[in-house]
């Protein structure tokens, strides 16, 4: 009897189950996000200090969310891949990575669009800034390293080493950056949201939250069945390509 | 123990008859040093202030022009396919290089530091921290290098390409010395770290360079 993850690790099993799930996924996002974004714009209040600007946070907050959370996606397809040889785990991983990359931007971008009337600034490098710009470059490096490289198994097993040790070097580099921006102190401490967060403000952000991250699987399902079936394609036509020759080798004879 | 001494003086050996790659390494870090200045203007005050950052940052970018090399020359002749399949484990054998590495390369840019910090008016306490800030931080740059050369063994744009993967991994080298440099003999702590991340990138830099390689070797 094979085990749950035996099963699901099968690509068409996969193919079957995605296409199956997919609708229902892209639907629950467009669903969770419409609503958050009804609780953002109309339920939740102004900030007392921001004003109307505060609801900016709730794209930018989601998206840096994601931005983490899909590097440490990367990471443990990376693992999959390496230590347990799991056949999805490198498809899993180069979807993950354009997806990831893209919030990483979204977050800076928001952030930068909101630092300009809260802080008077569209950008300052205080440790957290600073390691989320960092965490884009990670996951530029990801990218550019597969794109380097033409054998496809050497490509995503390379690709999974730097993803490796990215996440082992990625909470170093946060410390890092805390640490050397509580040395250059600047002079003023800049607050983000202010002190607490009210329900009122908070349960949007969960909404929203969650709204993005069905967003991210629905749209890493769908990245995930575009690459199998793009092997799928490089396989046929490699095999077209070997029967021709074959044909080519027969009729010479 | 042999076989990791007899490496690590056959890379010397050809580092030293080979020349060039320090060479280039020392003119670029004098070069962009030299660069600085000119760039930001003359401001000796200014300049006394930048100058541990600006120091750093540039033996960083000199380190990276050097790192191909630790394992391409090899790998092109097929030496290190002998290598890895000898008597000295692969992550024995990524650790002579890189050791042979920070010795040839990395010992030297560290030593021309304080010399360019005359250029940048270095104030006269921070040098001996400078040159022992250094000193021990460039072994990260060589182990975390060498697993950049390692990835990027077969890529045609080698070069750039090492350089958009390593320089995010050498943040906090980058941040713990020039801590360590401003400490000025009150703080302890940033030396500390640095040397855990040193030691740190010796032993990960080796295992992660050594699986690379053997993912390309195949």
């Amino acid at each position: 009897m094979q085990s749950v993850t035996q099963r699901l690790a099968n690509p068409t099993r996969f193919m079957e189950l995605s296409g199956r799930l997919l609708p229902w996924v892209s639907g629950a996002a467009a669903l969770i996000i419409g609503y958050g974004l009804y609780l953002s714009f109309f339920v939740a209040p102004p900030d007392y200090q921001q004003g109307e600007t505060v609801r900016i946070m709730f794209i930018h907050v989601p998206c840096a969310w994601l931005a983490m959370w899909g590097y440490g996606l990367i990471a443990i397809s990376a693992f999959g891949l390496l230590v347990f040889r799991h056949p999805l785990a490198d498809v899993s991983a180069k979807a993950a990575a354009p997806l990831g990359a893209a919030f990483t931007f979204l977050a800076l971008v928001t952030g930068s669009l909101w630092g300009r009337p809260t802080w008077g600034t569209y950008w300052v490098w205080d440790a957290r800034l600073t390691s989320v710009l960092i965490l884009f470059f990670l996951y530029l490096g990801l990218i550019a390293l597969r794109s380097s490289i033409e054998d496809e198994t050497v490509a995503s097993k390379l690709t999974a080493v730097l993803a490796l040790v990215g996440i082992v070097m990625l909470p170093i580099i946060k410390f890092s950056v805390e640490w050397g921006n509580t040395l250059h102190q600047p002079s003023s401490v800049l607050k983000i949201g202010g002190p607490t967060i009210d329900p009122s403000i908070l349960t949007p952000l969960l909404v929203m939250a969650l709204g993005f991250t069905v967003l991210f699987i629905a749209m890493h399902l769908k990245a995930m069945r575009n690459e199998i079936l793009r092997r799928r394609v490089k396989a046929l036509q490699l095999a077209e390509v070997e029967r021709v020759q074959a044909g080519h080798l027969a009729a010479a004879e | 123990m042999s076989s990791f001494s007899a490496l690590l003086a056959r890379d010397l050996r050809l580092a030293v008859r080979q020349g060039g790659a320090l060479g280039t390494a020392l003119g670029f870090y004098m070069l962009v040093v030299t660069l600085l200045p000119l760039g930001l203007g003359a401001d000796l005050n200014l300049l006394s202030r930048i100058a541990p950052g600006v120091l750093w940052i540039a033996l960083l970018l000199s380190a990276l022009l050097s790192l191909p090399r630790i394992f391409a020359s090899d790998y092109e002749d097929g030496s290190l396919d002998i290598l890895a399949t000898g008597p000295l484990p692969l992550e024995l054998v990524v650790g002579a290089k890189a050791l042979a590495h920070w010795i040839s390369t990395g010992i030297p840019l560290a030593l021309m530091a304080p010399v360019l910090g005359l250029l940048l008016n270095l104030e006269l306490a921070a040098y001996p921290l400078l040159i022992a800030t250094m000193l021990i931080g460039t072994p990260a740059v060589s182990f975390i290098g060498a697993v950049g050369a390692a990835l990027t063994l077969r890529s045609h744009r080698g070069g750039l390409l090492i350089a958009l993967l390593i320089l995010p991994l050498y943040v906090p080298t980058l941040v713990f010395g020039i801590a360590a440099i401003g400490a000025l003999g009150g703080v302890v702590a940033p030396f500390l770290i640095l040397t855990a991340i040193s030691l740190m990138a010796v032993v990960l830099g080796s295992l992660a360079a050594a699986a690379a390689l053997r993912i390309q070797m195949q």
